[in-house]
């Protein structure tokens, strides 16, 4: 089977993040970088799935050349080669657009599955996976906490807030996952060793036939026009519990009309 | 007025309370028509008209219900070149947002996910704020290209009741082979009682760690239910097992925005803020008080919680009766 598994690199939530003063994009260089961390479920599910049925493992990303290091993270899990797709001009690319460039090469590569994290802590969009089904033509098997496939037909639990759906199609398809999925294996040192020798193909632009006027802010279809910071939150009223806390708390919300 | 669409979330005949959400904003900038997918349009109508929905179109088929998002996609996509509307507003649920993005590469549109506000710029365009990195930045942002396709945030937004003539207006639309490829043969409900939605609640209670156990977190329930409220829970005691999964509030979570949310045992770590930062009063009950949650709380008690909550719920069982 040939597994395709989207990994994309985000600003780590513990540094503090911060859009650029000039453009309003993220400031990818303010914040410790780190591999999304759905995308480690993501990269899981498709090696267990290549245990299972057999066939390669290709990671793909989109970023700048830092992104480098979570694909070498995520062929030290024991994927088997990398496509990096990197350019100056795919800078400050919306959702629409990184869809655009995403199905391109996923086009090249070929698939039988492509498998994403179902949303990342950066632009908590949480609709790629959506857009790169409507784009492929093939079925969006999309909040994954179980995925079953015999290598033609594939099922899986897509998660709501009720409990789950089950939801059947046939192969190729796109699959995003939730956490709920598996418990992602930890890099061996053998792992991290072999990753260093891994194949990793780096496309520009040009190499996927696109141009740079259909990437980046210039082509993105939605813009940041302004941003702020939140003002901080007003201090509020802060009480140590003498037997009579839960009492306290029951005035407040009454005072507030809760209750 | 330039007419708007919105996508009505529904079960059967009941109207959620977020579409009234979008309603309510649709109305600020133009006219607004509702998107009925599926049965019980008239059932829905009374409260649509409520709300000011001027139409409303009715495409009464199974296929909506049977096949994943995509025929959903479809059917607006067509309504978008028909009725050529000035936005389109989706519920920003997960389904919403997926909506959204199917419907933004059919139309070649910009799409704004998670919007908690919609104001007009100058030029006559919207401009839609969002709240990212867990709350710590406000953006304004705009589409320049195509229909703006915005998914609004549920909660963020006051119903306001307006009349309208709710006009049923049945469309027609060929759903075809390639949008049902991913067919829904199944429904697993949870047992979650009769609570509200998480992210339709106007009250949200949440436990975490410091419930010690999944047992423990009948106390919660049993402070939710005192106030009507839905239940949440931190990622560590999702992650213990102590509460199912689809009910953590967070980063890798639920983002909720309710009117109240309250923490209990939960330390306020940065990821579950992220889920839970813009809702509009917080209450906090923790032992420790360095716990970084009551850096958000309108109001915050010290102490442990399970001699607090016992008494708050029967204070609160008090205030109901008299
Ligand atoms: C990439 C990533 C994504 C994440 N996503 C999420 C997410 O979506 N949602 C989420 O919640 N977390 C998320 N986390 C985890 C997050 O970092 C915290 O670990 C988690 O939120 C902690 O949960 P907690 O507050 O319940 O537990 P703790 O941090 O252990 O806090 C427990 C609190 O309970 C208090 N307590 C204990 N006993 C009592 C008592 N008897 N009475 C009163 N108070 C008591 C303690 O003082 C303490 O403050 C994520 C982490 C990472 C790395
Ligand atoms: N630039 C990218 N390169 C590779 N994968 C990506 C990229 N952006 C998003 N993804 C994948 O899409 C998922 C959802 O991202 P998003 O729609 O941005 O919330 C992520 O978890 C990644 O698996």
């Amino acid at each position: 089977m040939n597994i395709v598994v989207l990994v994309k690199q985000v600003p780590d939530t513990w540094s503090e993040r911060r859009l650029r003063a000039d453009d309003s994009t993220l400031d990818r260089d303010a914040a410790d970088a780190v591999i999304n961390e759905l995308d480690d479920y993501a990269i899981e599910e498709g090696l267990r799935l290549q245990e299972a049925h057999g066939g390669e493992v290709t990671i793909v990303s989109m970023g700048p050349q830092k992104a480098a290091d979570a694909i070498r993270k995520a062929l030290s899990m024991g994927a088997d080669k990398a496509v990096h797709v990197t350019d100056e001009a795919l800078r400050g690319s919306d959702g629409l657009v990184t869809s655009a460039v995403l199905a391109s090469v996923l086009g090249r590569t070929g698939f039988d599955l492509v498998i994403l994290g179902s949303e990342s802590t950066d632009a908590r969009m949480g609709t790629l996976a959506a857009m790169l089904a409507e784009r492929l033509g093939v079925p969006q098997m999309s909040f994954a906490s179980k995925v079953e496939t015999d290598g033609s037909k594939i099922t899986i639990h897509r998660q709501a807030d009720y409990g789950y759906d089950t939801v059947e199609g046939a192969l190729p398809a796109v699959v995003s996952v939730v956490e709920k999925i598996n418990e992602p294996r930890y890099p061996s040192f053998k792992g991290i060793m072999a990753a260093k020798k891994k194949p990793v193909e780096t496309l520009s632009l040009a190499d996927l036939g696109m141009d740079a006027s259909q990437a980046g802010l210039a082509a993105s279809a939605t813009q940041v026009v302004s941003f702020a910071n939140r003002p901080p939150r007003a201090a509020g009223t802060i009480v140590t519990d003498e037997g009579d806390g839960g009492a306290k708390a029951a005035e407040f919300l009454a005072s507030r009309k809760f209750i | 007025m330039a007419e708007i669409l919105v996508l009505a979330e529904h079960d059967g005949e009941t109207v959620k309370k977020v579409t009234t959400e979008l309603l309510t904003l649709a109305r600020v900038h133009g006219e607004p028509s509702v998107v009925w997918t599926g049965d019980g349009a008239e059932g829905g109508r009374d409260r649509l008209a409520e709300f000011g929905a001027a139409k409303v179109y009715v495409a009464d088929s199974p296929d909506y219900a049977d096949y994943v998002v995509a025929p959903k996609a479809e059917l607006l996509a067509h309504l978008v070149t028909v009725k050529a509307p000035a936005a389109v507003l989706i519920a920003a649920t997960s389904e919403g947002r997926e909506i959204a993005g199917r419907l933004a590469v059919k139309t070649g549109s910009g799409v704004l996910t998670d919007v908690i506000g919609l104001a007009a710029d100058d030029a006559g365009g919207l401009v839609g704020e969002q709240s990212i990195f867990g709350g710590a930045i406000t953006v304004q942002s705009r589409v320049r290209t195509g229909t703006p396709i915005i998914a609004v945030r549920p909660n963020a937004v006051t119903p306001v009741p307006a009349a309208g003539p709710a006009e049923i207006e049945p469309v027609q639309v060929e759903i075809p082979a390639s949008a049902k490829t991913a067919r829904l043969t199944g429904k697993v409900v949870a047992e979650r009682g009769e609570r509200p939605e998480l992210t339709e609640a106007s009250i949200v209670v949440s436990g975490g760690r410091g419930l010690g156990s999944g047992e423990h977190f009948a106390l919660i329930e049993q402070l939710a239910d005192s106030l009507g409220a839905a239940v949440g829970a931190s990622r560590a005691a999702t992650d213990a097992g102590w509460y199912p999964h689809q009910f953590q509030v967070g980063q890798t979570g639920k983002t909720v925005s309710p009117q109240l949310y309250m923490a209990i045992g939960i330390s306020g770590a940065i990821q579950h803020r992220a889920g839970m930062q813009t809702s509009k009063t917080i209450m906090v009950v923790n032992k420790d008080p360095e716990a970084p949650i009551f850096e958000l709380a309108d109001f915050g008690v010290v102490g442990d919680l399970f001699k607090v909550v016992p008494q708050l719920i029967e204070e609160i069982g008090k205030r109901a009766e008299g």
